[in-house]
């Protein structure tokens, strides 16, 4: 667990960057700092691993301050990965990756077999590993910013704005490739971004960060989206939050209709599409299994009659969910949802109680810490993001 | 040489502007244009050369390799050869340190026209710019900076080869070295130095002013 | 060409303290003791002042007057304050002449890398003589070596004019043939320095192509 308490910034010129910051980066689980520029959130991140000292208050590690810690053993014992991949032009992939288990002492062949483990892990052909930095493509070279930060196992992996450099297509894979290694490996990641889709879809706990380095808000991306603290919280999530809130609720609850008779299927049993006398119309399709409430939905407004098609992992056609059905999951989820809690007149210290908190301790969104949301819950067990990762898939 | 000073003021005041072609002043005269007049020359004929490389980029390495030959070519040599075609003359120095300069300007003009961003050329092009309006209007100020680079090197390079010239007879103030080492007699020597050095300073902080006022948007 | 043919098959030319060995030894022994206490000054300074930014400005500054420095009046100003009799006189202008292309160029080189690179370094818990030495100087070796490169052709063309102050070297050939207007002397001379001076510059793109690391190479 990262904490800080009362943290600031002040520079010798008196520009303030973080302003008394508190909160908590709890074990295993994905916190984001997210903000405009100038909000301070990247010198938030930096000075967990003393790249920036404090100037006040305290950040502790697992409870040990981090300025008692020399940097640079501090900074071996903390994954890093920075928007340019910063890799190293003069060496190999492999060795770029093994950089902090040779500055453990680790011997060569150890670190090397190591490195190519990871390489492989982050989804890397283990034909690049003998490559220069400069031969890989931009999104290639930031898997390997990501493998060389986890190549010593670090319990703690700091991520500044790492795939804000990359296209749009690129950034999603990586996103989903970022939230496939933390299900099995249950990382402590601070992750900063200025995305706010970005923060909403990776992190368990999203920190809004205001100019001046102040805390807007802090929350699971579900509440985030629903109760934004704010005007200013609310302006920068933007528009659509009940749609996109729909990404937090897993689709396997809408309750299945049998098939009916006017979709056509193939041989196997895949969907070609609704059947009316002139021919075929378009369909939509979503996997109860894997996908959220906002795929259901988006696959029965594709469709001319309001109908979802439920395939299996293989595509195969296992029902259909009608408008009426994915009604009342929607239903059931705002009843939830409508009753007010008792409010704190001041937000911003409400939400960072909340997230400081244990579960119990969080009364006003009750429904958060059993619901289907799997990411308000302050304190994660293992397992619990893989949980959460299904109705984001 | 004993007790005798290191610098003996009395012979400059005395030397310093008796109207004769060894006076201190007519010395730094000759120097001034010797040392500039290749600097001048090496400008004019690097700018459309380094366009030339720029443009055609097989012609630069040929160019680079020859220039490194023209670098490496000890002056005194090249002058003596000059010697032999121009005689005994201020050209004599002048069209050697003319090569120097080039050998310095060319890589700086090509550098400075490759340094430009390539957005900057395509939304010029864009925009409907001529290739000769491109050049003038965007590709050539935004390599001002390189190419003044250069210039200072070149220029200041120059000012301390031109002594050289003295051991065949042309070289401005080198001429003080050579009279200091036949008369045994060091204030000739510090003087011609001092005042090497002292021209070179003047003439790099003229360019750092140049660049200044020719290039504002680079002002931090 | 023929002075060059009659230079060279002249069998008196090769034998003897003053014959074409010996004359090339010293001159190699010249230069490459001059480059070497250069490098040995140039490049600690400038890796420590481009690794912390302390003092560059007075560097930057300094290296661009010290380029200005006439070797001709060094030299013969050194030769009368110590006396001849020992080469070392002859070191102190080439040395002047080999620490401002190797500073500046170390200095640039260190400075130029990528801050994302030195803020991976230290974020990955290098020390700072770590992220120097395994970080910083392999990615501006390129730069380090072109220092050296141009450095030591400077110093091999320059050597020259130690013969002027009865020094050895290559240079005598070219002073000798000046003095006794035998030309094809002169020539030969130069050809030699010219020779060597190449051969030190293929020395360099030599090393470059081993200690450099396919991944920091640039193309040139």
């Amino acid at each position: 667990m990262i904490t800080f308490e009362g943290v600031t910034k002040r520079y010798d010129d008196g520009t303030v960057a973080v302003d008394d910051l508190s909160l908590e980066a709890p074990t295993g689980a994905i916190t984001v700092f997210v903000g405009p520029s100038g909000c301070g959130k990247t010198t938030s991140l930096r000075m967990i691993n003393r790249m920036i000292d404090a100037t006040g208050g305290r950040i502790l590690l697992d409870g040990q301050d981090v300025r008692q810690i020399d940097p640079p053993t501090l900074r071996r014992g903390i994954g890093y990965v920075i928007q340019q991949a910063g890799l190293f032009p003069h060496r190999k992939i492999v060795d770029n990756v093994a950089t902090v288990p040779y500055l453990l002492g680790w011997d060569k062949k150890r670190a090397r077999a190591r490195a190519m483990e990871l390489l492989e892990r982050v989804g890397l052909d283990a034909g690049l590993a003998r490559r220069y930095p400069f031969q890989l493509s931009g999104g290639q070279q930031q898997r390997v910013g990501v493998a060389r930060a986890l190549a010593a196992d670090p319990p703690v992996l700091l991520m500044d704005e790492p795939f804000s450099a990359v296209d749009p297509v690129v950034r999603t894979s990586l996103q989903d490739e970022l939230l496939r290694l933390q299900s099995d490996l249950q990382k402590t990641i601070v992750f900063v971004t200025h995305d706010i889709d970005e923060a909403i879809k990776l992190g368990d706990t999203v920190a809004v960060m205001r100019v001046g380095g102040r805390l807007a808000q802090m929350a699971g991306p579900a509440t985030l989206l629903t109760e934004p603290a704010d005007d200013f919280v609310r302006e920068f999530l933007g528009r659509d939050r009940g749609i996109r809130r729909l990404s937090f609720i897993p689709a396997k609850d809408v309750r299945l209709a049998a098939v009916p008779a006017d979709l056509a299927l193939d041989a196997s049993g895949r969907p070609l599409g609704w059947r009316t006398t002139g021919g075929l119309l378009p369909y939509g399709t979503f996997n109860p299994e894997r996908d959220s409430l906002r795929a259901a939905l988006d696959a029965a407004l594709l469709a001319v009659n309001g109908t979802a098609v439920a395939v299996d992992e293989d595509g195969r056609v296992i029902g259909v969910a009608t408008r009426e059905a994915l009604d009342e999951v929607l239903g059931q989820y705002a009843a939830r949802h409508t009753s007010p809690a008792p409010r704190d007149p001041r937000p911003e210290e409400a939400h960072r109680t909340s997230a400081a908190a244990a579960p119990g301790s969080a009364p006003e969104v009750p429904a958060e810490a059993s619901g289907p949301d799997g990411h308000a819950p302050p304190d994660p067990g293992p397992g619990n993001h893989t949980d959460g990762e299904g109705p984001r898939g | 040489m004993g007790d005798e000073p290191l610098v003996r003021w009395d012979w400059i005041w005395r030397n310093w502007d008796t109207g004769r072609p060894d006076s201190i002043l007519a010395l730094l005269e000759s120097h001034v244009v010797m040392a500039f007049l290749p600097v001048l020359f090496g400008l004019m004929l690097a700018v459309p050369l380094g366009l030339a490389c720029a443009r055609w980029r097989w012609l630069y390495q040929p160019t680079v390799s020859v220039m490194n030959v023209v670098y490496s070519l000890p002056s005194i040599a090249i002058f003596i050869v000059m010697l032999a075609i121009t005689g005994l003359g201020q050209a004599t120095v002048i069209v050697p340190l003319t090569f120097y300069s080039l050998a310095i300007l060319i890589p700086a003009v090509v550098d400075g026209l490759t340094s430009i961003p390539d957005h900057v050329r395509k939304s010029a092009v864009a925009m409907g710019f001529t290739p000769l309006r491109r050049l003038v209007g965007v590709e050539l100020p935004l390599a001002v900076p390189v190419v003044l680079a250069g210039l200072r090197v070149a220029t200041v390079s120059s000012i301390s080869l031109v002594s050289v010239g003295a051991l065949i007879g042309q070289g401005g103030l080198g001429y003080l070295f050579i009279d200091g080492w036949q008369r045994q007699f060091t204030t000739p020597i510090v003087v011609g130095i001092v005042a090497t050095v002292l021209l070179a300073v003047i003439a790099d902080g003229l360019l750092v002013l140049a660049q200044r006022l020719l290039t504002p948007w680079r002002r931090a | 060409m023929n002075w060059l043919i009659d230079f060279f098959s002249n069998p008196t030319n090769w034998s003897g303290p003053g014959g074409i060995p010996a004359r090339l030894l010293e001159h190699l022994e010249f230069s490459v003791v001059a480059l070497l206490l250069a490098a040995a000054v140039a490049i600690p300074l400038g890796l420590w002042v481009g690794h912390t930014g302390r003092g560059s400005f007075v560097v930057v500054v300094s290296a661009n007057a010290a380029r200005a420095l006439p070797t001709l009046g060094i030299l013969v100003l050194v030769v009368l304050l110590v006396g001849v009799g020992s080469t070392w006189p002859v070191l102190i202008p080439l040395v002047l002449l080999a620490v401002p292309p190797i500073l500046v160029n170390t200095y640039e080189g260190v400075r130029g890398v990528d801050p994302d690179l030195r803020d991976a370094a230290y974020g990955m818990g290098l020390r700072g003589p770590q992220v120097l030495f395994k970080v910083l100087v392999p990615v501006a070796l390129p730069l380090i070596l072109l220092g050296l490169r141009l450095a030591a052709i400077q110093v091999v063309a320059t050597a020259t004019v130690a013969a002027y102050v009865g020094l050895g070297g290559l240079g005598r050939f070219i002073m000798d043939g000046l003095a006794t207007k035998n030309y094809t002397i002169t020539i030969g001379g130069a050809f030699l320095v010219v020779a060597l001076a190449l051969a030190a510059q293929a020395g360099f793109t030599l090393l470059s192509r081993v200690a450099v690391s396919p991944g920091v190479r640039r193309v040139r």
